[in-house]
């Protein structure tokens, strides 16, 4: 397990090289410049924006300064950003924190309607719950998170008044006033994302129990006089979650995509709204940084749904 | 590719498609299994409305899309503007006949773009039996690492101003949003073309053209890709739908098509702010594309019972 672990960290080493130069690149080849306003703002000399250039680097190669980067990153340094005026890595830490509240929050909130009604739904295929399940499923991943978002919004904010619309990291209130507002505040991004992904995970969940239910180990467990709900929740979840853990791993991208779609609506200061607002003011070092961070937490989501996987199936060996 | 797979393997396919013995074309025969989807004929229908209504649209409600009155800001919907009007008195009707021409558009064209791209790198690893398969496989797991929203947002924010000046401020746009959304979303063509060849590839049919000396470009053409293009067209059909929203989020995001190009995204961008006073703003173009992707997704799951042969409906 440990050597297998290892291993899978030196292969996501590669893969994490090749995204850092994908990016790094793709923004070196853009024109922007994030010393623009410098050049028009008549009180910085010529000079002086000559030396910060030649201090940030930005006139040497591409692939020099992919490597600089590169290098400061490996010994922690992220950079400086450009619009905030602090370190990028203070800004992300910052931040990192409320993402991951909401998209994890949203994911359980997915995982605890998509297992029960995809688990239902499968074993009485065609039923009436069945289709219903399936057709709101489908309404689900068809209505996009900035519809949803503003829905939520004109129903619960504007017509009933009960949840406030946008998140504030500064509520002025201790102890369970606290959590109650940040709950109240966070009810709207994390349903609408949760919902969302409900929908498509049922939709797994449901194909995965059809394909394993009709299997004869489950009919041998009914034999042996097992109660129906211990075939279903021992015998049938368990093997119809194999796949599901791949599925739930590949739809990470945009799990964290849709994050920042929510983020945007509702003010979540994440660090989606913070890659918006860092594209929006030509702030590289922010921008490079965030969407790293992006692509590793994708990585990382992946190596521990592999992870799960053995622990799910042990007919699959970590060798 | 998880829809087809049969519950048990005892369930052997295909004898119920040979019993009738009247010979149908294929085409044929996929219509008259699509027919059987009641809720996928809806969309069909629905879809097509929606196709006709934004073809034929301008002539028949032939109101300039940038027409500012100042007396009717933030209109509900009236006989004189049926789905109101905007803060600067625009009818929204027009704006969005002129914005679901460009989001159907995006979404097609990042369609055949992507499926195009899937099939290509598909089909070569799928052909391959040496390293250019691990190699592609690594690639396309590259490309499904990639945070893909905001690389999007990035690549379209960066580039727009060139790609302005080559081909036009639409039409720039338009070629820079189509190429990035396909360029990200071809990987799980991609990656089911590659199973579809690995499981031909060895099948009886395959190994008799390679005895009659087919060279494996005759193989691959005529011989393993229309056996394998069924769940390529299910796949192309949702993908319209995942481009449609990847394009109305870019433009809710306000980084998309520009102010003055109405798409669908773009209105509720612009409409977010006003939600109090004018939520129809919001839903005509919000329930556009619902309805859009609503129906392309249905239609894709009667394909995919319509495409499969193993299914017995």
């Amino acid at each position: 397990m440990a050597t297998y672990l290892i291993r899978r960290l030196l292969i996501a080493i590669p893969s994490l090289l090749a995204i850092s130069l994908i990016l790094f690149t793709v923004l070196a080849l853009a024109p922007g410049d994030p010393f623009e306003e410098l050049a028009t703002n008549p009180n910085v000399p010529p000079e002086v924006r000559a030396a910060l250039r030649a201090k940030f680097g930005i006139d040497d190669p591409v692939m020099v300064r992919y490597f600089r980067w590169l290098a400061a990153m490996a010994q922690g340094d992220w950079g400086f950003s450009f619009a905030s005026r602090i370190n990028v890595d203070s800004l992300i830490l910052q931040r990192v924190p409320t993402t991951l509240f909401v998209v994890g929050s949203s994911q359980l909130l997915a995982l605890a309607i998509a297992l029960p009604v995809g688990i239902y739904a499968a074993t009485r295929p065609y039923s009436l719950f069945d289709q219903i399940a399936n057709t709101l499923a489908f309404v689900g991943f068809s209505l996009p998170t900035f519809f949803t978002g503003l829905l939520f919004i004109l129903l619960f904010s504007i017509y009933l008044d009960w949840l406030p619309f946008v998140y504030r990291s500064d509520i002025a209130a201790t102890g369970w006033r606290w959590y109650w507002e940040m709950l109240r505040q966070a009810i709207m991004p994390i349903t609408v994302l949760g919902l969302f992904q409900a929908a498509s995970y049922t939709r797994y969940v449901r194909s995965a129990v059809l394909d394993v239910v009709r299997l004869d180990y489950v009919t041998t467990a009914r034999a042996k006089g097992l109660s129906e709900q211990k075939v279903t929740i021992r015998h049938v979840a368990r093997n119809a979650l194999i796949p599901v853990v791949t599925l739930v791993a590949l739809q990470m991208p945009a799990v964290f995509g849709g994050a920042i779609v929510t983020e945007q609506i509702f003010r979540v200061p994440g660090i989606g709204s913070l890659l918006i607002s860092a594209i929006l003011s030509n702030d590289t070092p922010v921008v490079m940084a965030v969407t790293f961070v992006f692509a590793c937490l994708v990585v990382l989501f992946n190596l521990i749904a592999d992870l799960l996987y053995g622990w799910l199936d042990p007919r699959i060996s970590f060798r | 590719m998880a829809g087809s797979t049969l519950a048990s393997p005892s369930a052997e396919p295909a004898v119920a498609a040979s019993a009738r013995g009247v010979s149908v074309s294929p085409a044929r025969e996929t219509w008259r299994r699509f027919r059987r989807h009641r809720l996928a004929m809806i969309s069909a229908l629905v879809l097509g409305m929606l196709i006709l209504g934004v073809v034929v649209g301008p002539f028949l409600w032939p109101v300039a899309i940038n027409e500012i009155d100042f007396s009717a800001q933030l209109q509900g919907p009236s006989w004189a503007h049926p789905f109101g009007t905007d803060d600067l008195g625009q009818d929204i009707l027009a704006r969005m006949i002129y914005g679901g021409r460009i989001s159907l558009a995006v979404g097609l064209a990042a369609m055949v773009v992507a499926t195009f791209v899937g099939v290509i790198v598909g089909a070569l690893a799928g052909m391959s039996r040496r390293a250019l398969d691990p190699f592609l496989m690594w690639v396309t797991d590259l490309f499904l690492s990639l945070p893909q929203l905001p690389l999007l947002l990035l690549v379209i924010y960066l580039f727009r101003e060139q790609l302005k000046a080559v081909f036009g401020l639409e039409g720039g746009v338009f070629v820079l949003i189509v190429v990035v959304i396909g360029g990200l979303r071809w990987m799980p063509v991609a990656r089911l073309v590659r199973a579809q060849f690995f499981s031909l590839r060895e099948k009886e049919f395959v190994e008799a053209a390679k005895a009659s000396g087919a060279t494996s470009w005759r193989q691959m053409v005529h011989h393993i890709l229309p056996n394998a293009i069924g769940p390529v067209i299910v796949a192309a059909t949702i993908e319209v739908s995942s481009a449609i929203i990847a394009e109305s989020t870019l433009s809710f995001l306000g980084l998309g098509f520009p102010p003055d190009i109405p798409t669908w995204g773009r209105l509720l961008f612009d409409a977010k702010d006003q939600l109090d006073v004018a939520p129809h703003w919001a839903m005509f173009p919000g329930a556009a594309i619902f309805l859009t992707v609503l129906s392309i997704n249905f239609i894709g799951d009667g394909l995919r019972d319509a495409l499969d042969p193993r299914r017995v409906i």
